[in-house]
């Protein structure tokens, strides 16, 4: 036994809104770079759809993931060593530019510079390769919200294989009652194949935290990876010839922050923590033969880190006590061992992703409200889940490699948890029938309805940070945001204002944020920091905090402002303003005593 | 031709015997000394130092820089074939110009049985390799995209490199029709050898055929260049493939994060179109 720890994640599928916000805000923090214009590390799918890029699904022919081999041992798909290198000079089965789609931009300058005339300027697309003009013809989401869904559903290759058993069925009833998003990342796997696949052996996987990096100074760009993973998360920047990924957004995660997509996810759906897990096995689970016992095999390999040998067997790994304890309140591990309710996209793959999924309930429920019944009691929601076989099919497909009976028990739990959670609020006394129902107890129910239904920042979010030992490995503090142009620039000067290393950004946001989604305030304007809010300002008096206070001049801005000074007198009393005011370390010192005192 | 002829380098070295006479009367004259004995290790010298100062200044450059995203119809085919060409006449390279001649002649290869295979694979390997670097060729220059992501760097190999394939693939097909054209293996092989012991056989290589010479000095300019290009990708040729691990675990490293900035990682708003290599403003 060789106990590892692995930053994980869970998205409960049923709160996507598909806002796309995580992919905007990934894309504004990673790939916003020349070269990765088409690249996505993180991107949401309507499903059915074909997903990004098209019909990545279809193995046949992009060759990604794992099989078994004729003596049951795993091999490539796209296969062995030799024959990997035999085809490095023109990577077999890679997709192309127009699998994912061109990128463009607008000439927005021709709305400014075009000369006077009696036709309205146009901004027209320009392609961002090769600069000439295009018709805009496909995107990274244009099958969203089923958009064209008449022409391109044929080609959703997890559809195609359940059409071949109920094509009648299928046809008449996804549009209307059948839809959800998907938001992918990188599955970090603990079996991965696009590693596997990397001749310069330049991806690899962090001893500390399981997360999967592409080391930049040993790609050489032999494009292997992009064929390997069959999640095609990994894309080839085409500009600097070199392989890129999802990174976990691992400088944040060291300093014990969430992903951007996470921690801007506004359905608040994503759930970050650790596993422990036994690495000796790894190879052993992903060889299980039957692809519907992969899903067993690897919540097999994910350790109770409440079982004291595996705490020894941490312990003698060097896992450090913190990280234990994180492991013990991991919400991913609640999830998806506890209460058996996240499953592993296609593991059939046999990568073991470690990027799992509550699949949604919503599809059932909507139906049951279409068609007039409550769609909140457990008796019609476990009729429907029984009765509504393409849905539960559909989700077997993605997520249990077609086995049913394991979709039907996730969702009857989230039905429960619905039904059971409905009588406690109209305050009737829980019905712990329905708790048993599912093999629950109404104990669970209510911790697993407080996880994943009221879903507290910090009980979402466990993330142990990297050690304080090893701080001056961590990448933000080595100032990677200090480069020309960047936000770090100007802070060169010996004994100027900016003298010494930056506090690094996203552990200032970090603060800041937490102040907010901690304090009792959550307008923040307790907790101003030495900053002015004018936000709130209703333009009588003079807004707090903008000027150096006497005690005399406090009082009469309280009385300017009349009943409003008041609350915020209470906020100044109340907040924990003291402490996030000084760690900021930049406000003037003049600043009110509202905020110092 | 009589006696043993005997060839002596400029520095007054011992005598070395030659295994066949040159033909002809052999003049050594300065450029001769210049072309094959100081622009050969001026090459050398350049190569070497050349790919260790670009492997430990420009790791992030060293790639394939592939545009197989781009197109790849073609490519499926040009690549392949340009590439197992040239890896053949590499090969053929080797046995020509390291394998002594006395090596061969003492495993029975005779004369004329080396020389057809040496012409039959050569040609052969040599006319892959030119058909595949001419559609690549075509390619980069018709594909609007690989066109554009063709830097001047690039356009400069490839001049030396089709010339040395050229002259290559010209300097086999004289020596099939051409019967008193030198035997490289009595005047080029030797030379190249002694290159590598430090004592320049300048005679061996002036006695060589003209094709030979400029084939020669293609290749010589060809390897100057190497470090500086997309070439040096052939140098980290992934064989260590085959005996690797799958799963690569890592630590996260003891080394703190360089202070300065790392490259590809280019500021907001830098110029889509812009390329590596290519000065931005």
């Amino acid at each position: 036994m060789r106990i590892m720890a692995q930053t994980a994640m869970v998205m409960a599928l049923d709160k996507c809104i598909g806002c796309h916000t995580c992919s905007v805000t990934c894309k504004q923090a990673w790939t916003n770079r020349a070269g990765t214009e088409y690249v996505w590390f993180n991107n949401v799918e309507t499903r059915p759809g074909q997903g990004y890029p098209r019909r990545y699904e279809d193995q046949e022919k992009w060759k990604g993931g794992w099989e078994l081999n004729g003596r049951g041992k795993l091999k490539l798909k796209a296969g062995g060593r030799l024959a990997k290198l035999f085809g490095i000079f023109a990577s077999p089965v890679q997709p192309e530019l127009n699998d994912y789609y061109e990128p463009w931009t607008y000439d927005y300058e021709n709305l400014i510079n075009a000369p006077a005339g009696k036709d309205f300027p146009v901004a027209r697309p320009k392609s961002l390769i090769t600069g000439e003009n295009m018709n805009i013809t496909w995107s990274a989401n244009w099958d969203d919200d089923l958009g064209g869904s008449r022409r391109t559903d044929q080609q959703d290759p997890v559809l195609q294989k359940l059409r071949s058993e109920a094509e009648v069925k299928v046809k008449a009833d996804f549009d209307n009652t059948f839809m959800f998003y998907l938001p992918r990342i990188c599955e970090h796997c603990l079996n991965p194949s696009c590693m596997a696949s990397c001749p310069s052996g330049a991806i690899y996987k962090r001893e500390e935290d399981g997360i999967v990096l592409v080391d930049q100074d040993r790609c050489r760009g032999w494009r292997q990876c992009v064929t390997g993973c069959p999640y095609k998360k990994m894309y080839f920047n085409h500009r600097s010839g070199k392989a890129e990924k999802c990174t976990f957004c691992y400088p944040r995660i060291e300093v014990g922050i969430p992903t951007v997509c996470a921690e801007t996810c506004v359905g608040r759906l994503r759930y970050i923590g650790i596993f422990l897990y036994d690495a000796d096995r790894v190879t052993e689970a992903a060889s299980t033969p039957n692809v519907q016992d992969l899903y067993e095999a690897q919540l097999d390999l994910m350790m109770d880190p409440n079982d004291p040998d595996v705490i020894a067997g941490a312990r003698a790994e060097g896992i450090p006590e913190d990280w234990l304890d994180a492991a013990r309140r991991s919400p991913v591990y609640a999830m998806a061992k506890v209460f058996r309710v996240a499953l592993p996209l296609h593991p059939e793959y046999r990568t073991m992703p470690m990027v799992w999924y509550v699949p949604p309930l919503s599809p059932i429920v909507d139906v049951l409200n279409e068609q007039g019944h409550d769609g909140e009691s457990a008796d019609n929601l476990f009729g429907a889940i029984e009765a509504l076989r393409i849905p539960v099919e559909y989700l077997a497909e993605l997520f249990t490699a077609g086995d049913t009976d394991l979709v039907t028990g996730v969702l009857r739990k989230l039905a429960a948890m619905r039904a059971y959670m409905r009588d406690i609020t109209l305050g009737d006394a829980p019905d712990e029938k329905i708790a048993a129902d599912v093999g629950m107890t109404g104990e669970q129910i209510v911790a697993m309805y407080r996880l994943m239904a009221v879903a507290k920042y910090e009980e979402r979010y466990v993330i142990p940070s990297a050690h304080l030992e090893d701080a001056h490995n961590l990448e933000e503090i080595g100032c990677s945001l200090d480069v020309e142009g960047g936000p770090g620039m100007g802070q060169t000067g010996v004994f100027g204002e900016a003298s010494g290393r930056p506090t690094p950004v996203a552990v200032e946001n970090f603060e800041a944020l937490q102040a907010r989604q901690r304090g009792e305030d959550p307008t923040g304007n307790g907790n101003l920091g030495g900053r002015v809010n004018l936000l709130n300002w209703d333009g009588r008096g003079s807004p707090r905090g903008l000027f150096p206070a006497n005690n005399n001049r406090g009082a009469a801005d309280a009385d300017a402002s009349a009943g409003k000074g008041a609350v915020y007198d209470q906020a100044e009393g109340n907040g924990p303003a003291s402490d996030a005011g000084g760690q900021e370390g930049h406000e003037p010192p003049s600043s009110g005593p509202g905020v110092r005192s | 031709m009589s006696g043993v002829p005997t060839r002596t380098d400029v520095a007054g070295e011992p005598a070395v015997p030659l295994d066949v006479p040159p033909p002809g009367n052999v003049q050594v004259g300065v450029d001769d000394v210049m072309l094959w004995a100081v622009v050969p290790y001026l090459v050398l010298a350049i190569l070497i130092l050349g790919s260790i100062w670009r492997y430990r200044y420009d790791k992030f450059g060293w790639t394939t820089r592939s545009s197989q995203l781009y197109e790849s119809r073609l490519l499926r085919i040009a690549s392949p074939l340009f590439h197992f060409g040239i890896l053949a006449v590499i090969v053929g390279h080797f046995v020509g110009l390291v394998i002594p001649k006395a090596w061969m002649d003492a495993i029975g290869l005779n004369e004329d049985t080396y020389h057809f295979f040496a012409l039959s694979v050569g040609i052969l390997a040599g006319l892959a390799t030119l058909v595949g670097i001419v559609l690549l060729i075509y390619r980069r220059r018709t594909t609007g995209p690989v066109f554009m992501a063709t830097t001047r760097n690039d356009k400069l190999m490839y001049v030396f490199l089709l010339a040395a394939i050229l002259t290559g693939l010209a300097t086999t097909v004289f020596s099939v029709f051409d019967t008193n054209i030198v035997n490289y293996r009595d005047t080029v092989a030797p030379w190249f050898r002694s290159i590598f012991i430090f004592s320049p056989d300048i005679l061996g290589m002036t006695a060589a055929s003209m094709s030979f010479k400029i084939h020669t000095l293609f290749g010589l300019a060809l390897f100057a260049l190497w470090p500086f290009t997309r070439l040096v990708h052939a140098f980290t040729a992934p064989l260590q493939y085959l005996f690797r691990p799958y799963i690569v675990y890592r630590s996260r490293g003891k080394h703190p994060a360089p202070g300065t900035p790392r490259r590809g990682w280019d500021p907001v708003g830098t110029p889509d179109r812009g390329r590596p290599g290519v000065p931005r403003k």
